[in-house]
């Protein structure tokens, strides 16, 4: 039983303009034990990816981190850390991916010195030393001839080398956490099988953790050992990966699943979840996706749903974990019923 | 900063009545209650010529920069949406006017054609004035050229003129209004230095250069008739500057995205 | 499935071709030649969806602007409805813009930032004179609301509203003309899971009702086989496999579409994927191999070098099924020992 390299606690990260409050982030919880793949998934709106910068602290003006979070990483309290502290973890003991290796990478350097650079910032090898492990890293990542890659820039990369030059970049100091921000959402979908793989590879080789976030549901069950779903700016499901896809308990996630078209199933119409998100600054009162709820009742808008534990590892945020019969009678959600109108 | 902005128009509207010739007996006082800038050799008040000198500055710049913003539009939005040859070989003139230092060819121009009447002066400035806007232009308009909804007004039958108008140009507004609140400083500077060097506005009218002309001999007995012109055109160029920056900031919210919207993920 | 209201096709593409030249400096040369579109061919009925998948630099998006003269094909023929459309010019090319429309992937740069979306709407139905003044306007709220949108938005901006909602702004403004084919370029690629399902549907609900035909190019490969009724697969530029849906998904002959399928995740924890992972990365399309420009990452059991030697033609392989590949497909039995021995 390993105990929990990360450990977030009622995570809030607000964001303060001009008198309004947008709570992109408001009380999220969640593990991730050494060498497992944790999955936030969420689309547009849920907070996801505030989650991720903020364990690494990056948000900046007019975010912040609210009061009352707590993010521990090999048992220390990260919030509490200085700045300098912050940046001996970042790069070496947690890494990140993004979503968009061209915006991540400096174009004016070779990808050689931008990986032997993370390297000489976080050690004290020599550039000749930092240059080798560069390489070695690139041979790693699948790249063929790396020592002449090294040498490449950028923009002489297709998207698919790119990433895998984020991924040597982050995983060149061997890191416990590696948060990995949509790393295949850009790619083509014979790329992201490739860095899938390679990720998996890495991931055993090196016996580190994944924090990946995503909105595709089937990376998710490829990868994922457990998997948070997030809505609102909170956790409204967490189970392990086979849990949640056998049986979802949250009417979004059951939502998100009947929308995806399926490969091996023909559906003549796609299920879709009518309305849209409501704006972090307004968070609805009680549930924050009764309108949008096929089950919904009046409880619904009149308390704010707990995480329930439904079973054993798996929990879900809504008040059918305590009266199931209710999900007997589904109807028409509001927001279907204001018309499609937006 | 845009209070300077405020100062200005008072200074143009309640121009003061008093003639420029006012009493004849205060010969180069010093800046006092009665005339808080001074009088000039000829016993004008020089705070009343300021005022109508301001008339004068602002009135060209402003003229001249909406000349040089007309034509430098029509230009590089041509050149940019044409694309190909026609771009090519009107963007390789605009590159030789650029060559040329338009303060060396405006003091040819004008020290040829002696006495230039003000619409002249206006004219030519703006004339020598919109080779770098065209390219600013130019360069917007090539890459709104490969937006989608250029590409949609194509498709659902826009003419070429149609789609400049009524889709291009008002996405490079922003960027026109910006860099004509520049040029209406960079103008006033320009005129001021030619009108002190006295190629520019010619009397009887004053402009802030020519007042500053007139004190030059005496910058070190009659310090305030240079002094408050000059202080004039610069508040005026920052404010311009200043205005320039406000409206850019005003413009981009609209399109790029602020830090709130960050969190959609 | 198969909606064909008449015999001959609404749509006939033959050999098209499109090149981009770029030229190094300021010299006259062509550096390279890049051939995003090679000599495609293909037909649709009116009433079918023809789906067009590949990765990026497949030509798939190029293909599709070409058709619709917002790029210039370099050669080859396209027939709709028996109109040769690359040879019209001026008024009869305006007027054929209306038969054919586009709806945009990206929900950001497809509308004008600066014009309000009702007029945006507005645009082709002022341009070919459908209706003018109160008529338009009126036209226009019904687009709304066909599209799923509220009419009394038509005088907001485009940034006032969410990436779904902009993408059913871009289909009332492809509607409005009332066209006969709309081509959908990856219409729903930049939407969330959720969104993207309302747009589909409403694609769908749009082509029963009005008839359309689609030409929907996307990379996704399960929207795809949702939403049409014939797939074509591109490979730098090619045609490489054409088949129906139903066909090509299960039982795929091309070795591209094979792992391309196979690539695909699936949201099924714990299957057991005899997954193909394609190695290396597509060639650069100014320099392709010569012969099967698919060759260097072919995993077909049995390829060699006569796949070298010509370009496969797109033959028939199976009724109504096209591949462009000179071998057998490979049996089930191999690709199941393939998989086996890339797992180990």
């Amino acid at each position: 039983m390993s105990e929990s390299l990360l450990r977030v606690n009622d995570l809030r990260t607000y964001f303060h303009d001009a008198g309004a409050i947008a709570r992109a982030v408001d009380g999220v919880s969640f593990d991730v034990a050494r060498g497992e793949t944790v999955a936030v998934v969420g689309e547009s709106g849920s907070g996801k990816s505030v989650t991720a910068l903020s364990i690494l602290r990056l948000i900046r003006n007019p975010g912040r981190i609210e009061a009352g979070s707590s993010i521990l990483f090999e048992g220390r309290e990260m919030l509490g850390l200085s700045e300098k502290e912050m940046r001996d973890i970042r790069g070496n003991r947690i890494a990140m991916i993004f979503q968009e290796p061209m915006s991540a990478l400096n174009p004016v350097l070779t990808v050689g010195e931008q990986i032997a650079e993370v390297v000489r910032v976080h050690t004290d090898a020599s550039r000749h030393e930092a240059w080798e492990r560069a390489v070695e890293m690139l041979a790693l990542t699948g790249m063929s001839d790396p020592r002449e890659r090294a040498t490449a820039y950028p923009h002489e990369m297709s998207g698919g080398m790119r990433q895998r030059v984020m991924i040597a970049m982050a995983l060149v100091l061997r890191p416990a956490l590696l948060i990995a921000d949509e790393p295949t959402t850009a790619l083509d979908v014979t790329i992201q099988a490739q860095i899938l793989e390679l990720l998996q590879k890495l991931q055993e080789q090196l016996g580190m953790a994944v924090l990946l976030i995503t909105h595709d549901l089937g990376v998710v069950a490829e990868v994922a050992d457990r998997v948070v779903v997030m809505y609102g700016g909170e956790v409204v499901e967490r189970a392990t990966v086979t849990e949640l896809f056998d049986s979802p308990q949250h009417p979004y996630t059951e939502g998100l699943m009947n929308a995806m078209p399926r490969l091996d199933q023909k559906t003549a119409r796609l299920t879709t979840i009518p309305g849209i998100v409501p704006p972090s600054t307004s968070w609805p009162g009680g549930c924050r996706f009764r309108d949008r709820c096929a089950y919904a009742w009046e409880r619904c808008e009149m308390e704010h749903p707990p995480l329930y534990a439904v079973r054993e590892n798996h929990e879900s945020r809504c008040h059918l974990a305590v009266e199931p019969d209710r999900r007997q009678s589904p109807h028409e959600p509001l927001a279907a019923r204001a018309g499609a109108h937006q | 900063m845009i209070v300077v902005v405020a100062l200005l128009a008072p200074l143009i509207s309640p121009y003061d009545p008093i003639a420029q010739p006012d009493i004849i007996g205060l010969k180069n006082a010093a800046p006092s209650f009665v005339h808080p800038f001074g009088t000039d050799s000829f016993s004008r008040d020089v705070l009343s010529r300021c005022i109508y000198g301001a008339r004068v500055s602002l009135s060209v710049a402003g003229l001249a920069t909406v000349i040089a913003v007309t034509l430098g539009t029509l230009y590089g939005a041509i050149a940019g949406y044409a694309g190909g040859v026609i771009d090519a070989v009107m963007m390789r003139f605009v590159d030789a006017a650029l060559a040329i230092p338009r303060v060396l060819l405006l003091i040819a121009i004008l020290a040829l054609w002696n006495g230039l009447p003000l619409w002249l002066l206006i004219v030519v400035l703006g004339v020598t004035g919109w080779f770098g806007l065209s390219r600013m232009v130019r360069a917007q308009v090539l890459s709104l050229r490969e937006l989608d909804f250029v590409a949609a007004a194509r498709a659902v039958g826009a003419s070429s003129p149609r789609i400049l108008i009524r889709h291009i140009l008002p996405n490079v507004v922003p960027t026109i209004i910006v860099a004509a609140t520049l040029g209406i400083g960079h103008v006033i500077i320009l005129e001021a230095g030619l009108s002190y060097l006295g190629l520019g506005v010619q009397p009887p009218s004053a402009s802030w250069g020519s007042i500053i002309q007139d004190g030059a001999d005496q910058v070190g007995s009659a310090w305030w008739i240079s002094l408050f012109p000059g202080l004039l055109i610069v508040t005026t160029a920052i404010a311009c500057n200043a205005l320039g920056d406000a409206l850019h900031a005003a413009f981009d919210p609209r399109h790029t995205t602020g830090a709130m919207a960050e969190l959609d993920s | 499935m198969n909606n064909m209201k008449s015999d001959a096709p609404l749509l006939e593409v033959s050999h098209l071709s499109k090149s981009f030249s770029s030229h190094r400096g300021l010299s006259r040369k062509k550096a390279a030649d890049i051939r995003a579109v090679n000599d495609v061919s293909f037909s649709i009925a009116r009433g079918e969806t023809l789906g067009v998948v590949g990765e990026s630099g497949c030509g798939k998006t190029t293909m599709g602007r070409s058709i619709l003269r917002l790029l210039e094909p370099t050669a080859g023929k396209v027939e709709f409805g028996g109109v040769d459309v690359l040879g019209l010019r001026g008024a009869a090319l305006r007027s054929m813009r209306r038969r054919m429309q586009i709806v945009f992937q990206d929900p950001f740069s497809s509308l004008n930032p600066r014009m309000t979306v009702g007029a945006a709407v507005r645009e082709g139905i002022l341009i070919h004179q459908l209706a003018h003044g109160r008529d338009a306007d009126q036209r226009v709220k019904v687009l709304f609301e066909e599209s799923g949108l509220d009419p009394a938005y038509v005088s907001r901006y485009p940034h006032e509203f969410s990436g779904g909602q902009r993408q059913r702004i871009g289909v009332a403004r492809a509607l409005s003309v009332e066209p006969e084919m709309i081509v959908c370029d990856e219409p729903v690629s930049a939407l969330d899971v959720s969104v993207q399902a309302q747009v589909i549907n409403l694609l769908q609900d749009l082509q029963r009702d009005r008839g359309l035909t689609y030409l929907f190019i996307a990379h996704d490969l399960s929207v795809v086989q949702h939403i049409a009724d014939r797939v074509a697969v591109m490979y730098l530029g090619r045609i490489v496999e054409i088949a129906s849906s139903k066909d090509l998904y299960s039982d795929p002959i091309m070795p591209y579409t094979q792992a391309l399928l196979s690539a695909v995740p699936r949201p099924e924890p714990g299957r057991q994927t005899a997954r193909i992972v394609l190695q290396g990365e597509p060639p650069s399309p100014a320099n392709p191999p010569p012969g099967c420009v698919f060759y260097p990452r072919c995993h077909h059991p049995r390829k060699d070098e006569a796949c070298t030697q010509i370009i496969p033609p797109l033959e028939e392989k199976t009724p109504g099924h096209f591949a462009a590949c000179i071998k057998e497909p490979p049996r089930t039995v191999e690709l199941l020992m393939l998989a086996a021995q890339a797992a180990r």
